[in-house]
């Protein structure tokens, strides 16, 4: 990405110098007339609703009456007193811990496995990326039959193997293991970026590996798995900053219960801004969700050194 | 001696091949089970759908009229044969069978004995049923709707915001696109209780209006994903164009866009799959019932009628279709469109 930006400027660059500065003011008056729809919908849609969020998680505010400055009430009552704030993060925290390197794991194993020479290869990627394909509304429903104790398939293949299985989305302790579990079916989307990375991993390194005489567990720990740490690190970090979007499922399947065992950041946002119209204290929790996943960012670019580096790599193949 | 090594390398690889094809064979299994489930309790009756074990092809007691009252099919020995009989009355332990073509021929039987009789049966009904149960139709044609528009929006205007950013230099211009890359990460809380309100007082509120003119504004991850696409296309076109008169506009059309068709279908199926799915701003905006999107409807249709299991299913599949036909139909394209968004990102 770095090399094309530098190659497009000086070609446009060199264009400029030729046809003189008239051209060049045109030129920059096409670029901003071509841009503004997203320019307008920036300032009209991400940057004054910002502003205003920021403003209005100052006040209390309700839509029908005008809002009523509170100062950092708001904040402080989220930090301090709020019954479930903290809870939720807990919550969205625990999700993440568990079901993010789960999948990771999962989804790296799945790419390796997928990317040796078996036959109908095609079929194999297909069945297992699907599933991240399909979401939303009809999926949790689904599931959360699959879950239903009484004939749900989940504890149908548990009594095949003599489990008794649990409640799941009814009982506190299994309903957000098994929103857990659910994620897992949906590896898929992870496996395919891991795919292709994998496939642009030079096949030179592994030859020459083998010729020094590298097993195949060495060549995973020595090329593979270094060379793709940088896409592992991007789907950690996306994976974060999704679970902060959780909601469909624990809307549908479980509605933040039992007893708020599956109450996920976001949903108890919904609930403060729309359910209850506390819009104030609704924006106070999106901005400090906007701290977190800025955290989360500062990571990435952390690490952008590397990951520019290996797409640079990439480029002179 | 150098044909055995071979030959043995080569069967170390066939078994290493056989074992990960069980391993993947098993995982897919896992996979497609809860799919085949949707689809086989779809076909099902209220009380088959949630009896257990569950039985993975519809199966329904196999029953008889006689008169005017339905009686179940057993399969009992009579005389050392085994028969179909129609048990007509209980008696204790006893059981009176009847023979359905003729039921003056009476035995009686130890029930135990017997063995209920099923046959497959398709319950397809369910599909027009869970049609009409709720207004299905209204809410398919509402999600066409914010699809079809706000695809159109999405990939025309991030069409034409994308090549600002990749072939124009302006001053401000690299800055402009550093904030649009920050837009990405920007979690979509922090804009959403202000737009709620600014499209309020619009009076938008339980429209669609709020859903479908966003769209038009080109969404960062959208325009991000198409300049770098345009990026790769040379230069030495878009003069070639120039020298045959074309100003910028045309570029766009004979030049830009002939090349970027890909890219272009991965922006427009992407988006319209997300507006297919979309559950969070639906719920938001839309309050009446003639303006609800798919994804709405199926949820109320699970909170209300959640004991109509096979309806349920039979909306969720119809839900699904669209979705699974696309992806088998854009296959490429999902892939390519994850590997630009997802390794380029």
């Amino acid at each position: 990405m770095v090399a094309t930006t530098a190659k497009g400027t000086t070609v446009a660059a060199t264009a400029k110098r030729r046809k003189g500065l008239t051209l060049a003011r045109r030129e920059a008056m096409w670029a901003y007339l071509l841009i503004s729809p997203w320019l307008i919908g920036f300032i009209w849609l991400t940057a004054g609703p910002m502003i205003a969020s920021a403003v209005l998680s100052l006040t209390e505010y309700d839509v029908i009456n005008p809002p009523r400055f509170v100062g950092l009430g708001n904040w402080i009552y989220m930090f301090t007193a709020d019954p479930l704030f903290w809870h939720s993060l807990r919550v969205t925290l625990t999700y993440a811990v568990v079901a993010i390197p789960l999948g990771l794991v999962l989804g790296l194993t799945l790419a390796l496995l997928l990317n040796t020479r078996i036959p109908a290869i095609a079929v194999w990627r297909t069945i297992y990326y699907m599933p991240s394909v399909v979401s939303g509304v009809a999926v949790a429903v689904l599931w959360s039959y699959i879950f239903n104790p009484r004939f749900g398939i989940l504890n149908w293949l548990l009594s095949l193997a003599g489990i008794r299985g649990p409640g799941w989305l009814s009982s506190t302790e299994w309903a957000l293991p098994a929103l857990i579990i659910m994620s897992l079916w949906s590896v898929g989307g992870g496996m395919i970026i891991y795919l292709a990375g994998l496939q642009s991993i030079p096949t030179t390194l592994y030859e020459a590996a083998t010729i020094d005489g590298a097993g195949a567990w060495q060549r995973f720990w020595k090329i593979t798995l270094p060379l793709i740490t940088p896409i592992i690190f991007y789907n950690l970090v996306i994976g974060i900053i999704g679970t902060f979007q959780y909601f469909v499922n624990a809307y549908v399947m479980t509605g933040g219960g039992p007893a708020n065992a599956t109450l996920f950041y976001n949903l108890y946002l919904y609930r403060n801004t729309f359910r209850w119209s506390r819009l104030g204290f609704g924006s106070a929790m999106a901005w400090f969700l906007l701290f977190v996943v800025l955290v989360m960012t500062l990571l990435v670019f952390k690490s952008s050194a590397m990951w520019v580096y290996y797409e640079g790599e990439l480029k002179k193949e | 001696m150098a044909k055995l090594t071979w030959q043995s390398i080569k069967l170390q690889r066939l078994v290493g091949q056989i074992v990960v094809m069980i391993i993947l064979g098993i995982g897919a299994i896992a996979v497609l089970m809860p799919l085949v489930w949707m689809l086989s309790t779809s076909l099902k009756t209220r009380s088959t759908s949630t009896e257990f074990p569950p039985k993975w092809i519809p199966l329904d007691a196999k029953k008889v009229v006689i008169g005017e009252r339905e009686y179940f099919i057993y399969s009992i020995p009579v005389e050392g044969k085994m028969r179909e009989l129609a048990l007509f009355q209980k008696r204790g332990p006893v059981g009176i069978f009847v023979n359905p073509d003729n039921p003056k021929e009476r035995y009686e039987i130890d029930v135990q004995k017997g063995k209920r009789v099923y046959e497959v049966k398709f319950h397809w009904e369910n599909y027009p049923e869970a049609l009409t149960t709720v207004p299905f139709g209204t809410y398919i044609w509402n999600s066409i709707i914010y699809v079809v528009v706000t695809t159109i929006g999405t990939v025309v205007s991030c069409t034409i915001v994308a090549y600002g950013f990749a072939r124009f230099r302006a001053k401000g211009l690299s800055v402009l696109f550093l904030l649009l890359l920050a837009t990405i990460m920007l979690p979509p809380q922090v804009t959403l209780i202000p737009q709620f309100v600014l499209f309020t007082k619009f009076g938008w509120y339980d429209t669609l209006y709020p859903l479908l003119v966003p769209a038009f504004f080109a969404n960062a991850w959208n325009v991000f994903l198409l300049r770098q696409f345009f990026m790769t296309i040379p230069l030495e076109l878009d003069d070639a164009a120039r020298i045959d008169g074309c100003g910028p506009l045309g570029i766009l059309w004979h030049v830009i866009l002939p090349q970027s068709f890909p890219a272009l279908a991965t922006v427009a199926i992407f988006h319209s799959l997300w507006a297919w799915n979309d559950f969070f701003y639906p719920l938001i905006y839309l309050q009446s019932k003639e303006k609800w999107t798919v994804s709405i409807g199926l949820q109320q249709f699970n909170s209300i009628y959640s004991r109509n299991l096979p309806g349920l299913m039979a909306a969720s599949t119809m839900t699904l279709i669209p979705t699974v036909v696309i992806f088998f139909v854009a296959q490429r394209l999902f892939i390519q469109g994850v590997v630009i968004s997802g390794i380029k990102g």
